[in-house]
């Protein structure tokens, strides 16, 4: 028998679909921006978190009445529970969209320090492992979601390549490009962020499918 | 318009004052749920709806209950018409001893004399199928109504009202005597009804009130407490007394 709460919870799914969705526009337009040197694109992306923020309370608030009206248990718990989570970390996302939407703003205004190559790359990946976190939540596919965990120390690893370059071949030797080179230090740092709450995501769909903890026991994940 | 609303209502069971200055908007076509404890009055009130209280000696009523943009507590009230519009379900389900079929064609009979037996047929199947019970019963409706299962009955009892075509339907503890998957049911059918019907349901269980009412009014000694949207009372209260039962801390 479908019950009333299903019915509820199917709104719920959507509307944290809508939030992925709104998220993952704006992480694609915040990168298409610097590499582009697109200012409108940058736009888009801050006027957009407005409507981000609204839609997070909305769930945040959906959840709560879930909660208090339907006393949930098992399985609708914890979905109920990791939507409320991944709600927070979604919206973290769109906000570090933001920030990159910013600082590619800023670097506009002055020429090309150097030609784009590891950011590219670390922004891929960090897209693909937003794609997928939001697949293995759509498919309740938690060894989807477990790749996802893993993928993130290779964003790790392309940062450190960012930081290395940026810093040994142009703050150490050229301090009046520093403003360049920090702003896309910060957009190295920003686009390892998106990962680490994607992999956050990923933890999260761990537990709502198996009820196994992954978070802080990296052992738990083979 | 199927709406209640409800003006400054003061009822005495002789000396004990058994509602006090109650003033609330029951809405159309929309659940509203009535908790609090035992002895609170959400009964009482439920009651004067459909002037039951009536029956009951030593009753006073004062105030205003106005259905139809009329005083339904003035003298001038036709009660038999008003308990067409205003139906009630009881805890027990109080099928008569009847055949299914006669059970609903019953208000029929009182109602509107003379209908053909076509007209009474078409009546039947109507309010089964409203009440999801036509499939299962239309090849039993010579049986006795005291043979069915028990929310089959209350399904019954509800179709019984609803063949009156009324505005409003009273639900007393309509689940209390049902298993969870009954009352489930139930609860999914008063969802359909209230498409069409205002609904106000009198619930001991807190849980179902937060599941199916879109509105929920607490009452305590006889006050109505706070009156809100079912979300508001259960998640941010603004009452202490409410919180309180919510969260099971009273008394």
């Amino acid at each position: 028998m479908l019950r009333h709460l299903d019915e509820e919870l199917k709104e719920l799914h959507k509307d944290i679909l809508r939030m992925a969705v709104f998220a993952q526009e704006s992480i694609f337009k915040s990168i298409e921006s610097l590499k582009n040197r697109d200012k409108y694109l940058a736009q888009d992306v801050i006027s957009a978190d407005n409507k981000i923020d609204e839609l997070e309370l909305a769930i945040d608030e959906k959840c709560i009445d879930l909660i208090a009206r339907y006393q949930p248990m098992a399985g609708d718990l914890r979905y109920i529970a990791t939507g409320m989570k991944i709600n927070a970390e979604l919206e973290r996302i769109a906000d570090i969209a933001v920030d990159i939407a910013q600082r590619s703003q800023e670097l506009m205004e002055k020429p090309l320090l150097k030609p784009l190559v590891d950011i590219p790359k670390l922004s891929q990946v960090s897209q693909s492992m937003v794609r997928d976190v939001i697949d293995a939540f759509i498919k309740r596919d938690a060894q989807l979601a477990r790749k996802v965990v893993l993928a993130d120390a290779e964003a790790d690893r392309l940062r450190n390549l960012v930081q290395d370059e940026l810093i040994n071949e142009y703050l150490a030797r050229d301090i009046k490009t520093a403003d360049r080179a920090v702003a896309l230090l910060l957009i190295a740092r920003y686009l390892e962020r998106i990962c680490d709450h994607t992999t956050n995501i990923a933890e999260d769909v761990i537990y709502m499918v198996e009820a196994k903890v992954v978070k802080h026991h990296p052992e738990e994940l083979k | 318009m199927a709406d209640i609303k409800v003006n400054n209502l003061n009822l005495w069971y002789s000396d004990f004052q058994a509602l006090i200055s109650v003033k609330a908007h029951f809405a159309e076509k929309k659940i509203t749920a009535m908790i609090g404890p035992s002895g609170c009055g959400k009964s009482t009130l439920l009651r004067v709806f459909n002037r039951m209280n009536d029956l009951v000696e030593g009753v006073r009523i004062k105030g205003e209950v106005v259905i139809d943009e009329q005083d339904i507590l003035s003298d001038k009230t036709d009660l038999v018409q008003l308990r067409k519009k205003v139906g009630m379900v009881f805890q027990r389900p109080n099928p008569f001893p009847l055949s299914i079929y006669e059970n609903i064609v019953f208000g029929q009979r009182v109602h509107a004399e003379g209908l053909t037996r076509v007209k009474l047929d078409e009546v039947v199947e109507d309010s089964l199928r409203s009440v999801l019970l036509w499939d299962e019963l239309k090849d039993k409706l010579k049986r006795s109504a005291l043979t069915l299962s028990l929310e089959q009955k209350q399904r019954l009892c509800i179709a019984r009202l609803i063949a009156v075509k009324p505005e409003i339907l009273l639900m007393d503890e309509p689940c209390s005597t049902l298993d969870p998957q009954a009352t489930s049911r139930i609860e999914e059918l008063m969802r359909e009804l209230k498409n069409n019907y205002t609904i106000i349901i009198v619930t001991h269980n807190m849980q179902q009130a937060a599941r199916v009412s879109e509105e929920t009014g607490f009452m305590l000694l006889g006050e109505l407490v706070e009156f809100s949207k079912t979300q508001d009372i259960f998640t941010n209260p603004k009452d202490r007394r409410t919180e309180d039962y919510i969260t099971g801390r009273y008394g």
